[in-house]
């Protein structure tokens, strides 16, 4: 914008003080205002109105429908109370434990694989641009189709163990995607699949831009090519890290979709994601106040992680 | 003065061009009937509007299946753009009543005379504050037994009258190789299977106290927890592949033979019907051991909205015809169900078709009529769900003891209330 605002500023005099003139600087002053503020305002009603709405709904009474009487905190006491509630599992302690262990398993294993696969696709062999693709592909898959083909894939009397039965392994056993306590790394499986590829193709992208005279200085140091990456090049892809990190967090806050079409919820409802209980509770059970509730505090827990994390990165940028 | 006559005029006219406006002949439809023989059942609806002049029009759902429909509801409901009616289950139809936005049927009701023949049971549901608000189609009752007829010989059955008979039976089946029991874990297959557990376990007085009139000490007695270890006595019984299973996919098992008997809604009728099966040869239906009389119903009802004037002529038509006893019986042979009026001649319904429908009338006289917990027809979805939870978490082994399931149900239902 300021760009604009100079340019303007330097035209004026070569043209003299004329009206036109100024009215189309202003014009030109205004223009990215006006060319963004439709979308500004999008934003502003659809993401941060409705997120002030859903905070508003949680401290309601609201059943099916919203109202608009504020009751207090009773659906934040009932998410508390529940968050302790570990034998048996409530729903919304299984949702947030899950929560925890997809998290973190989903998005440190997409960030080691997809370096990993990056680095050894990064060592100029042949083929590259077949096996690049093979890999991207599943992330132009919705989870939808990611859900159902990993759901028959892993089905006990469908896929894997099913096939292996039949070639002669009858002792081959797996059935995760039935266990209750194993449900969800089926779906921290299903999710690295799709996503690792993406991953990778971000950190070839960084492992490209690294200058090679670097990494020639390094070697002829003596660095061995562990050191060269451990002490160079990873540190270099750090603002990949960022970015994947990002993309990552949010795939694994909003995989509701995936958890329905591979699990259906999983056997006693033991795959449920804090997504699932939101939309459960809101729209299923009639309990809107609840899962506003839980919804806010999903907001507030990506918010506590993000924000901190966003704020070191980008603090350190204009050293 | 002269304003306020203004404004007095202008309404009038607009009163006047409301009356004289042209009814909109067509019937705007919000259902998830979509599928094979649903599609077909309806189609007998939309011919019937069709010969009264009627255009029927589905308001289209993307996603399909009820949830979908029903959050596309909320929000046509919320724009304040009504469908003419909607397909909608038990105590949907009283919030949205509740909230006020149902049309009002009582004139047509009384001129068919809906009171005296749509079940009282029933009338819980499409009636609120003496309004009649919605038109039911049929009543599904879930306490049945599908069993595969060639297996049941194979294996020298008969018909269980009791919960133990049942066991025995089972155990005879699996000693014979098979799959005793077809079912699919997913958790309203389980507690819609628990209800008949427990209507069978505790008697008709029993269900009604516990799962309508959700009384606690009903809720927390030994009965109830006799009911869970007989359920978890059932689930022995089950493939070790079962949890997650479509309920059409454990009916297809019983269906070829792989399983012996299904407990599962008058809907799996459907499955067997659309893969040629002739009931008493292929495959019999007997009520769940011990429940005999007494029917757990559900039913799917078509709720009025209450659209502009000039669409009410419609909506009159589209109420009339779903209730009309020639639809009751086209539709409800397709579909698997009974009619939701007890003076349907049940000459075209097979003999499944016959005895439920004998078992309704029965039950609607007798009083032991009563509205599936599970389904949703026993108490408002939190409740419904919460038990769904309890029962799922106890078939999959969350909570372990038929102590805890019960301490646990009492505690879920007080917190979904």
């Amino acid at each position: 914008m300021s760009t604009v605002a100079e340019t303007s500023i330097t035209l004026t005099p070569e043209h003299g003080a004329r009206p036109g003139a100024t009215v189309r600087s202003r014009l030109q002053d205004a223009l990215p205002k006006l060319v963004l503020a439709p979308s500004f305002a999008a934003t502003v009603v659809f993401v941060y109105g409705f997120i002030l709405w859903t905070i508003y709904l949680s401290f309601t009474n609201s059943k099916t429908f919203p109202s608009y009487a504020i009751t207090g905190p009773r659906a934040y006491q009932r998410l508390w109370r529940w968050t302790f509630e570990s034998d048996p599992p409530s729903s919304w302690y299984t949702s947030i434990t899950n929560m925890g262990i997809f998290g973190f398993l989903y998005i440190s294993i997409c960030l080691a694989l997809g370096l990993f696969l990056a680095i050894l696709l990064d060592q100029k062999i042949r083929g590259e641009g077949m096996l690049r693709p093979i890999y991207l592909y599943p992330m132009a898959l919705s989870f939808i189709v990611t859900g159902v083909a990993w759901k028959w894939f892993l089905d006990p009397g469908l896929g894997l163990e099913q096939t292996l039965h039949q070639w002669g392994w009858t002792s081959f056993h797996f059935d995760w995607i039935k266990n209750k306590d194993f449900v969800i790394y089926t779906v921290v499986i299903a999710g690295v699949w799709q996503a690792s590829g993406f991953i990778m193709a971000m950190f070839l992208a960084g492992l490209r831009g690294i200058d090679g005279e670097i990494l020639k200085a390094a070697q002829i140091d003596g660095a061995t090519t562990f050191q060269l990456y451990r002490r160079i090049v990873i540190p270099l892809l750090r603002p990949i890290f960022l970015s994947a990190l990002i993309v990552l967090a949010h795939l694994a806050i909003k995989s509701y979709d995936l958890v329905v079409a591979l699990t259906s919820g999983g056997p006693g409802g033991s795959a449920w994601l804090p997504s699932n209980f939101m939309y459960e509770y809101t729209f299923k059970r009639n309990e809107m106040a609840v899962g506003s509730a839980s919804a806010v505090i999903m907001l507030m827990t990506i918010t506590a992680i993000i924000v901190p994390y966003l704020y070191s990165e980008l603090r350190e940028k204009p050293r | 003065m002269l304003r306020k006559l203004l404004i007095g005029t202008a309404l009038a006219s607009g009163v006047a061009f409301a009356a004289h406006a042209e009814d909109v002949k067509e019937v705007q439809m919000l259902h998830w009937w979509t599928s094979g023989g649903e599609a077909a059942a309806l189609n007998v609806l939309k011919q019937d509007l069709a010969k009264e002049g009627f255009a029927w029009k589905d308001v289209p759902v993307a996603g399909g299946g009820g949830d979908a429909a029903m959050t596309a509801l909320k929000a046509m409901v919320a724009a304040g753009n009504y469908p003419t009616a909607s397909q909608m289950l038990g105590y949907t139809v009283l919030d949205y009543a509740a909230a006020g936005v149902m049309g009002d049927l009582t004139e047509t009701a009384k001129k068919e005379g809906w009171d005296k023949s749509v079940p009282a049971a029933l009338q819980k549901f499409s009636v609120y504050d003496g309004k009649w608000v919605a038109a039911p189609v049929n009543v599904h009752s879930v306490n049945w037994l599908w069993i595969n007829k060639a297996v049941m010989d194979k294996i020298g059955g008969t018909e269980p009258k009791t919960f133990d008979d049942f066991i025995a039976l089972l155990d005879k089946a699996k000693a014979a190789g098979v799959i005793p029991l077809a079912l699919g874990g997913q958790n309203w297959q389980e507690a819609t299977m628990f209800d008949s557990v427990v209507l069978s376990t505790g008697g008709p007085e029993f269900y009604k106290k516990a799962f309508n009139d959700l009384d606690e000490e009903s809720l927390k007695s030994d009965t109830m927890k006799k009911s869970f270890d007989n359920l978890a006595k059932l689930v022995t019984y089950v493939d070790p592949n079962f949890s997650g299973r479509d309920w059409n996919l454990a009916t297809a098992m019983v269906i070829k033979g792989d399983a012996l008997v299904q407990v599962m809604g008058d809907w799996a009728k459907g499955e067997f019907n659309a893969a040629k099966k002739v009931p008493g040869t292929d495959f019999l239906c007997y009520r769940f051991p011990g429940t005999d009389g007494s029917v757990v119903y559900n039913s799917d009802m078509f709720g009025m909205f209450n659209v502009p004037e000039d669409r009410k002529a419609a909506q009159i038509a589209l109420a009339t015809a779903t209730l009309s006893k020639s639809f009751q019986s086209a539709f409800n042979v397709v579909k698997g169900s009974v009619p939701a009026r007890t003076d349907v001649p049940d000459t075209d319904f097979d003999a499944c078709g016959k005895k439920g429908m004998a078992d309704l009338k029965a039950a609607n006289e007798g009083g032991t009529l009563f509205g599936s917990l599970a389904q949703g027809y026993g108490a408002p979805p939190a409740v419904a769900n919460a038990y769904k939870d309890v029962v799922s978490k106890f078939v999959h082994g969350q909570i372990k003891t038929s102590d805890e399931a019960v301490t646990q149900l009492v505690s879920a239902i007080e917190d979904a209330k």
